[in-house]
């Protein structure tokens, strides 16, 4: 076993405690705490994997912003009485059916690799343009444009929606 | 495959370094310490003032929407670094779209405006 492959067991082992962890705790803003030393265990993998970029936004935009958000959602609520309710109310067989479609989106993913090994050539043509993140560039600004140009627009409805959800409380 | 990411190496070293620093320093006050926990112990000093609330209370939805706009703000700054990284080779086109990205979001901003989101009061 090669250092990187070690480093990479002991930092995907570490994000999968974490994250296990961010499921378990019953006080929400533990569960928080948790969530981002998941994202920072998970940005040591994508650097390993030699996504440097995806590891600089994991730890800028998921440690930093979505985490912070998510904070904001737990003092919006009542947290308190919140970490007093029983947390499985029939929704086990919800959850497992969820659980299951990403194991098979997962599983596809994987057997896929194995069995046509088409993982890798994007990222193959992305080396042409030099490092990571003109790799990225080349490819997001030519190749995936529709996509790029259709988050925007999903930026957008996210935005117009947080706006209209709260308008009442706003203009009160 | 050690030599690729020995670059990081010395990020690894410098967080095992911080952790080791706040593991070591609690294990030895925890081990010099005596250990004598009473009630006086938990209350505010002297010079402090005593709570005149719970300190967790339920903040106004204002935030939320502050947090999601720069959030949003955030994701469309991220989609502006490999564009940045490969501007001279997308040349004009290259402007074009990320124009046409700016001008999508830049609603969502005048909307966010218009609407009073951004104001406090």
């Amino acid at each position: 076993m090669s250092w990187t492959q070690f480093f990479f067991y002991v930092f995907a082992g570490l994000s999968l405690l974490c994250a296990l962890m961010v499921v378990t705790r019953r006080n929400a803003v533990h569960s928080a705490i948790f969530l981002i030393i998941t994202f920072f265990f998970m940005a040591a993998v994508f650097v390993i994997l030699k996504a440097e970029l995806l590891a600089a936004v994991q730890v800028l935009v998921y440690a930093g912003g979505v985490v912070s958000l998510m904070l904001y959602v737990i003092m919006l609520v009542k947290a308190e009485e919140a970490s007093q309710v029983k947390q499985n109310l029939g929704q086990i067989a919800i959850a497992a059916f969820i659980a299951l479609l990403l194991a098979l989106q997962v599983g596809s993913i994987v057997y896929l690799y194995f069995a046509q090994k088409p993982a890798g050539k994007a990222a193959v043509e992305a080396l042409k343009y030099g490092g990571n993140t003109e790799g990225i560039g080349a490819l997001l600004y030519t190749k995936y444009l529709f996509p790029f140009e259709v988050a925007s627009v999903l930026l957008l409805a996210a935005m117009v929606g947080a706006i209209v959800l709260a308008k009442n409380r706003l203009e009160r | 495959m050690y030599q690729s990411i020995s670059p990081y190496i010395p990020v690894l070293i410098l967080l095992v370094l911080a952790l080791a620093f706040g593991v070591v320093t609690l294990m030895v006050a925890w081990l010099v310490r005596p250990s004598k926990p009473y009630d006086e112990k938990l209350s505010p000093y002297e010079c402090g003032i005593n709570p005149l609330m719970p300190a967790k209370i339920r903040v106004p939805i204002r935030f939320f929407v502050i947090i999601l706009l720069f959030l949003l703000f955030d994701v469309e700054a991220v989609f502006m670094y490999p564009w940045a990284a490969m501007y001279k080779k997308l040349g004009i086109w290259g402007f074009v779209e990320m124009f046409l990205f700016i001008v999508i979001l830049l609603v969502g901003y005048i909307y966010a405006w218009a609407k009073g989101a951004l104001e406090w009061e």
